[in-house]
């Protein structure tokens, strides 16, 4: 099977891109300081429970109304203007950021954000989704959320840690793993 | 299966870092978001970005080289104006990483990463110098073969793709784990770059053609 795919594969991003793929404004997808700014942040943690110090995480999400923006913007940030992609290598203690906003809700799935990590020792990237826990409400009936299994579905919801604020660690393997997508 | 799978037990760091779960499908597949992704701009890149060559006062040392290709979906078709990020050791094999303590040295007219938008025929073209052959710790006298990391973007964030190419020849590949964890040889093959002379520029440089095929997904199980 499979003989003629004509696909490239994928390869890991190695321990060395962090001179070249994060970028300064690269988790700012909007500025802090807007009121309806929230932050998220996490860890990269692997299956004994330490730090992925050499991940990269990338976020993909509509606004706060669910619409998603088709125009540039993702790499030069251009004052309110929402473009929606994010990226953070991870630091020493496996710790990422993004100040973002929301998203709204599409079609019949919870409002999500789209979560994307590479790793050294990741031959290839790993998808999830981060959910809001304030919507627990709309989880029951996500496409998504409806087919994982009951003890795992809190690895995909954030925890909230204040006022607009959230946290969401990514655990690549061991008994809290992640929820991984098949894509 | 096109893709490495994440557990290789050769090459050491995916053994804590492979998660071990079946990856899971949502009911309908990848929803509206995860079928979009990031727009990129001209405006948004440098006019050097392209060129790794010409980022410093200096030329960099080393074989200078043009890397080229066409970036297409799996039917073929040309994916347009989609970022591609590269970034590579120098001649010598180093990266300009703090990380990176292999005792070569450091080339100060070479940073090693550059960007491109591909254009209305899925093609982008850098400039560069050929990296080098660089040791790693997984394993007694483990070598890296020559190679360039590719970052691409799709017309879906699900089409995300980041992974290395290669050059024709590599005495090193037999001996990678990371080229080898591709299970298949006809797959393997497809990362390395092919030597073009109607690329190549008389007195100037080397070229080398490698395309690039999306898939849905890199993650795919096929």
């Amino acid at each position: 099977m499979n003989a003629a795919s004509p696909l490239t594969p994928s390869q890991t991003v190695g321990p060395f891109f962090g001179y070249a793929l994060p970028y300064d404004a690269g988790p700012e997808i909007v500025p802090a300081w807007r009121p309806d700014a929230i932050r998220v942040r996490g860890r990269v943690l692997d299956g004994a429970g330490e730090p992925v110090p050499d991940a990269l995480v990338e976020i993909w999400q509509p606004d706060e109304t669910g619409e998603v923006h088709r125009r540039p913007g993702g790499l030069v940030r251009d004052g309110n203007d929402f473009a929606g992609f994010g990226r953070c290598g991870t630091d020493p203690d496996g710790g990422y950021w993004f100040s973002t906003v929301k998203p709204g809700a599409t079609g019949d799935a919870a409002p999500y954000i789209a979560v994307l990590v590479f790793a050294r020792g990741l031959l290839k990237p790993v998808f999830t989704r981060l959910y809001f826990p304030e919507d627990d409400a709309a989880h029951a009936g996500d496409p998504l959320l409806g087919v994982v299994p009951a003890e795992r579905r809190a690895t995909l919801v954030a925890e909230r840690e204040g006022e607009r604020r959230y946290r969401f660690d990514i655990h690549l393997q061991g008994e809290r793993e992640t929820v991984f997508l098949g894509f | 299966m096109t893709h490495p799978p994440y557990l290789y037990p050769p090459y050491k760091s995916t053994v804590l870092r492979a998660p071990a779960q079946e990856p899971v499908m949502p009911k309908l597949g990848p929803d509206s978001v995860e079928l979009t992704a990031p727009v990129f701009g001209h405006q948004e890149l440098g006019r050097r970005d392209h060129d790794l060559t010409v980022q410093h006062s200096g030329e960099p040392l080393g074989e200078r080289i043009i890397v080229t290709g066409r970036l297409l979906d799996s039917a073929g078709r040309p994916v347009r104006d989609a970022l591609v990020e590269v970034w590579q050791a120098n001649a010598a094999g180093r990266y300009a990483h703090l990380g990176d303590i292999h005792p070569a040295p450091l080339d100060p007219n070479f940073t090693g990463a550059g960007r491109c938008l591909t254009d209305d025929d899925g093609r982008y073209r850098f400039v560069t110098i050929k990296p080098g052959a660089y040791p790693w710790g997984n394993h007694h006298n483990a070598w890296r073969p020559a190679h360039i990391h590719f970052s691409v973007f799709g017309t879906a964030f699900t089409q995300r793709l980041v992974t290395q190419m290669y050059f024709p020849g590599d005495p090193l590949f037999a001996f990678d784990p990371i080229f080898q964890s591709i299970p298949e040889q006809r797959d393997r093959e497809k990362l390395i770059s092919r030597f073009d002379m109607d690329t190549t520029v008389p007195e100037w440089a080397l070229g080398y053609q490698w395309d690039i095929v999306l898939g849905d997904t890199p993650v795919e199980a096929q």
